[in-house]
């Protein structure tokens, strides 16, 4: 390695400036392939309910004087109307689904009635569903039985009232509320100073909450039978074939029941979720579009120095081709020196990504970066700097001998 | 003199077509980034109001009980009814204003079949002089009117054109919900962004439609829609006038900075009464932003947009560098060719600028791609669904700002490069061809 050492020297300047845009590059693209890869793990998640066989539709009545009496009335004629529509095999209402972001009802319950903050289970997420919902939606039931017609009863987070008697628990919150014990039968206490009983008649599997939030509890959830649902939406459960031609006849068919109103949303399900993620998936886009030309003007910098280099030193590979030194031992030196001087830039650049995925979790509260991903990041710009340095190096090996005995 | 230097840069660069393309490519990669997330960024941290944002202060009060009481907390972002009334009819400041977000159902007058909803604000009289809101026909209502319930309404101008035709609206009769409301003013364009007087909502939503008096969409109980939060007992009474709740958003007009700490004292002052009346339980915690510092206390401007700007910011840097090292190639290279020119007397210093104006040349042609890149940036950005995508728009100090920062940025990415190129002695240079 010491000729080579030696020999860099002479090109402090020059070797500083690759040195430093390696370091920036490795520095900005460790960190972006990190926040890339903490999205796409974000993205795949299970929402645990029928993706590609929901559409889902919400309704704004425009006549005064609605009772609850006539709203009902009004909703049950929509459900029929739903129902009768080709390509549909369930209609329900729910207060929201699995990322829809839209009517979220999240609260605290409590294990023990009365003022025991300690046995309070907080950021829990409710779902209510008219009858039926469970089944529309395709969640499934893993322990204990499902509603009884006269356990449904009208009732929303924001009134002072009590809450239906039996609530089905998602699987999440059954292992974070009663761990390793049956939780069918167990007590939930709902209200201000957890006045208000209900018990756990059966229990669901993977339930995704209807927004995500960065601590990770995102499938603790109860589900509870209501009848009128406050800010609710119709849910239709179709065949996947059928659902765009379902979302789209579907105001129409409402006008018909009755045109005092407004089809507010209408969506089939699958597109909810994609939308859920856009941003995440436009932030992908963004970071690989400036990871790619990141690499590609570093790229294109490292070639160019190199081949002024190769210029720079044509006669010294002259005279080392005419001493004995194969095109491979020539190759193989300017294949070094990029290794060196890259190595060298990853050195540095990678106590500067630490530094930046530091400043970025204190700032935006962005996860903390495993040290694997340093490597990763290393790895690439070694792989970069070895291609860029490829072209100038060939060229040098094809330096002819005789180049050493041209005049000064 | 220069138009000789750039015609020397002129042929120099075309001796060297890839590696100048490489840098022009570079230089416009980078360049582009950055202005399309600086224009972003610049847009969204513009003056809603420029001219009357420096008088316009949003007060503070801490009205809630002691449970879950922090010394050093923040007040809530709203008031509840009575210390917005009690603000309002104190009358401290030069205007003041007290207001809510709402959502009317419209029933046109073409026929009931195609009622629709429309985004609405009910405010009290000042909302209109004291934001500067331009009229197109009529004008506002008065105090009097607020206080007396009086059934009035103003509308935008795209609501009133689609309704009536905008020359015919004031003075007809506007059906919204089951009340009947005189349309007595059409406001002009007016859209301030961000939509800094509420920005409960979202920071770059559009400015409402209808615009109703206060007292009279609280009392017609006209449908709110905004954020509110709460504490102790649920609210019974349904207009919440008496509730534990804060619930509308408060501007006031304050002339002087004398003014303003006058404000704040009475701010204090009315906490300490509240206190010892019983109402407030806190002791009394108190702000009062002007608008600006009301728009940064809130964090307009996402952080992802932040962040963007900020790789944006890394990238333009890491292809300065690149920009460094290669014109620190070319310029080297060009030994010779130097060395010659300082023998037949050119000094170091016509040497030095004779290099920068070729560097500008660079930057200028670097700038030309990085507008285009930007405007096809910003074009993206349009297409996004994010609430601020409207405002991503080239303009004027947009175009000419991309053109200045590619060619400030390369001149000073060629200071190192020309001025090492301008030390070579040209006597050992000479001596070397």
């Amino acid at each position: 390695m010491h000729p080579i050492v030696a020999a860099l020297k002479h090109h402090k300047t020059a070797v500083a400036l690759v040195a430093l845009e390696i370091a920036l590059t490795c520095t900005i693209v460790t960190n972006a392939l990190f926040i890339i890869g903490d999205r796409v793990a974000g993205m795949r998640v299970n929402t645990g309910v029928a993706d590609d066989e929901l559409v889902w539709a919400t309704s704004s009545g425009l006549r005064d004087g609605e009772t609850p009496e006539s709203a009902a009335g009004r909703a049950a004629a929509d459900m029929a109307a739903l129902r009768a529509m080709p390509g549909v095999k369930a209609v329900a209402r729910v207060n929201t689904l699995p990322l829809a972001s839209r009517n979220s009802w999240g609260t605290c319950l409590q294990l023990k009635p009365g003022d025991d903050k300690k046995s309070a289970l907080c950021t829990v997420r409710i779902y209510a569903g008219a009858p039926g919902a469970l089944e529309t939606l395709g969640v499934r039931l893993v322990r204990g039985r499902g509603f009884l017609p006269q356990e449904y009863r009208a009732w929303s987070l924001f009134d002072d009232k009590p809450p239906p008697a039996a609530v089905i628990v998602s699987r999440d919150l059954a292992e974070r509320a009663w761990p390793g014990e049956d939780p069918i039968g167990k007590p939930l206490y709902f209200g201000d100073h957890g006045k208000y009983a209900s018990h756990v008649a059966g229990v669901i599997g993977h339930l995704l909450n209807p927004d995500l939030d960065a601590h990770g509890q995102s499938g603790q959830n109860v589900f509870l039978p209501v009848t009128a649902i406050p800010g609710g939406m119709y849910v239709l459960r179709v065949a996947p074939a059928m659902r765009d031609a379902v979302s789209r006849d579907l105001p129409a068919v409402l006008d018909r029941v009755d045109d005092q109103r407004i089809v507010t949303t209408n969506q089939v399900y699958a597109q909810t979720v994609a939308d859920y993620f856009h941003d995440d998936r436009a932030l992908i886009w963004l970071l690989l579009a400036v990871v790619g030309c990141l690499l590609a003007v570093s790229a294109l910098g490292v070639a160019g120095l190199s081949s002024f280099w190769v210029q720079q030193r044509a006669r010294q590979i002259g005279i080392r081709r005419a001493i004995g030194a194969t095109r491979g031992d020539i190759l193989r030196y300017f294949q070094a020196e990029n290794f060196l001087i890259v190595t060298v830039g990853i050195a540095v650049g990678s106590v500067g990504a630490v530094g930046l995925n530091f400043w970025l979790m204190k700032r935006y509260e962005l996860a903390h970066m495993p040290l694997a991903w340093l490597g990763g990041g290393a790895l690439v710009l070694w792989a970069l700097g070895q291609l860029a340095a490829l072209g100038p190096a060939l060229r040098a090996a094809s330096v002819p001998p005789v180049v050493a005995t041209r005049a000064l | 003199m220069f138009g000789y230097y750039f015609g020397l840069a002129l042929r120099s660069l075309r001796r060297t077509p890839v590696l100048t393309a490489l840098m022009v490519v570079a230089i416009g990669l980078g360049i582009g980034a950055s202005m399309t997330m600086l224009t972003v960024l610049r847009l969204m941290t513009a003056d809603p109001l420029p001219g009357r944002s420096a008088q316009l202060y949003y007060p503070q009060l801490d009205p809630q009980d002691m449970q879950g009481f922090k010394p050093d907390g923040d007040p809530p972002e709203q008031l509840a009814w009575i210390d917005a009334m009690n603000l309002l009819h104190a009358r401290r400041g030069a205007r003041q204003v007290a207001m809510v977000h709402g959502q009317v159902v419209v029933r046109p007058p073409q026929g009931e079949g195609r009622a629709f909803f429309a985004s609405a604000r009910y405010a009290s009289a000042d909302f209109f002089p004291m934001f500067g809101v331009p009229f197109l026909h009529g004008g506002g209502w008065s105090a009097d009117d607020d206080a007396r319930q009086a059934r009035v309404a103003v509308l935008s101008r795209e609501l009133a054109d689609k309704l009536y035709g905008a020359d015919r609206a004031v003075g007809q009769e506007l059906r919204l919900g089951k009340d009947s409301f005189r349309i007595i003013g059409v406001i002009d364009h007016w859209n301030p962004q961000p939509h800094f007087y509420d920005v409960t909502l979202g920071k770059y939503q559009n400015s409402e439609d209808v615009f109703l008096p206060l007292e009279t969409a609280i009392a017609l109980k006209q449908p709110r829609y905004g954020n509110m939060s709460c504490w102790g007992d649920l609210p019974t009474d349904e207009n919440m006038k008496n509730a534990d709740c804060v619930w509308l958003q408060f501007w006031v007009r304050l002339d002087t900075p004398a003014q303003a700490k006058d404000y704040r004292e009475f701010l204090v002052h009315y906490s300490e009464q509240q206190k010892a009346l019983g109402r407030f339980q806190r002791p009394p915690n108190v702000r009062l932003h002007d608008l600006m510092g009301w728009l940064d206390y809130n964090h307009v401007v996402p952080g992802s947009v932040q962040m963007q700007t900020l790789l944006a910011l890394g990238f333009l840097l890491v292809c300065l560098v690149n920009t460094v090292a290669l014109l620190l190639v070319k310029f080297l290279r060009r030994g010779g060719e130097l060395s010659v020119r300082r023998a037949l007397g050119a000094s170091r210093r016509a040497v030095f600028v004779q290099l920068l104006a070729e560097s500008a040349l660079i930057g200028l042609a670097g700038g030309a791609v990085g507008l285009l890149l930007s405007l096809g940036g910003l074009w993206l950005l349009r297409q996004q669904p994010a609430e601020y995508a409207s405002l991503a728009r080239a303009d004027g100090p947009m175009l000419l700002g991309t053109l200045a920062l590619a060619v400030a940025a390369t001149l000073s990415a060629a200071v190192f490069p020309a001025w090492r190129a301008c030390r070579l002695a040209p006597a050992r240079l000479l001596k070397l061809q």
